[in-house]
């Protein structure tokens, strides 16, 4: 029987090009089956879980969002509580992904319903690693709502 | 990922045989993690709001972890409520459960769980299980470390 493995579609927020391309180097340091999408702020997050104009019209509903907190138009702060209040979105998880780490962005992105909080390492080989450990537990061993 | 300090964990366990496996697991994890187990979800939110004489020194647990026999309302409700409450909410809850339903999965993300994971019925697996979630928890994570910001913070955001 043939069967295919889907690999995970993850949708990272993150404005910085170099940010984003360290992210896409881990996951494939890491051998994780995924589709990385990159926006650069929230609002375009939003066009691309929305399928809002003709670049999104057939962006995948992401298994995952890796979120920066600092970033244009629309921060990672305001994108969290907007996606929370939405009924349609509300299930993807949503892990933020930051240099802050400063307590109050930490129990604001909780409190905001983040369901965790990375901050970035400097080292790149802690970075792959702190990658890998993303994907051992959202890709590995929790489940996640199935593509709808 | 989070300072020496002690975590805790409060695990709301609904089969006393578990509690056992579970405290088990989590002195094999070898992260310095204080368990704290509840029998159901009333006992819970007495911890959590330290009520009682028994828990008026009931610590603030960094995670949550409902284990879950069968699909039901009743977590839900306990989940509804934590995630509602200004004091709680900033902690993260994780499920745990047999059911594989479509349905009970997206429900508990749904509700503001952080994680569904499905419960091993073989012991070695539950204590890697156990495993796991420590290491992304307990490990890799940034939990909120001071909480008597949180109350600060929750106004802060609703203004």
């Amino acid at each position: 029987m043939k069967t295919t493995i889907q690999p995970f579609i993850i949708l990272l927020a993150e404005d910085e090009p170099a940010d984003a391309n360290l992210v896409k180097l881990a996951i494939s340091e890491n051998r994780i089956l995924a589709d990385l999408h990159t926006v650069v702020d929230g609002r375009e997050a939003f066009e691309f879980l929305r399928r809002q104009g003709p670049r999104f019209a057939d962006a995948p509903r992401p298994n995952l969002i890796l979120l920066d907190l600092n970033m244009p138009r629309m921060d990672g702060r305001e994108f969290l509580a907007a996606i929370k209040q939405d009924t349609a979105l509300k299930d993807i998880p949503v892990v933020v992904l930051t240099t802050s780490d400063v307590e109050r962005d930490i129990v604001a992105s909780y409190h905001l319903g983040a369901s965790g909080y990375v901050t970035k390492p400097v080292d790149i080989n802690q970075f792959i690693d702190a990658v890998r450990q993303l994907g051992d537990y959202w890709f590995s061993l929790v489940r996640l709502p199935q593509q709808s | 990922m989070n300072s020496q300090r002690n975590l805790c964990l409060l695990a709301v366990v609904d089969d006393p045989g578990e509690a056992g496996q579970l405290q088990l697991a989590v002195q094999q994890i070898g992260f310095a993690v204080k368990l704290y187990v509840a029998s159901d979800y009333l006992e819970a939110l007495q911890f959590l709001h330290q009520q009682g004489e028994r828990f008026q020194c009931a610590p603030r647990p960094d995670l949550i972890l409902l284990d879950i026999k069968m699909s039901g309302q009743e977590y839900l409700a306990f989940l509804v409520t934590a995630k509602q409450d200004e004091h709680l909410r900033a902690i993260p809850v994780v499920i745990m459960a047999t059911s594989e339903l479509e349905a009970d999965v997206r429900a508990a993300y749904h509700h503001g769980a952080a994680g569904y994971v499905l419960k091993p019925a073989d012991i070695n697996e539950f204590a890697g299980t156990i495993n796991k979630l420590g290491q992304y928890w307990f490990e890799r994570i940034r939990l909120p470390e001071n909480c008597s910001i949180c109350t600060d913070v929750a106004r802060a955001i609703n203004e």
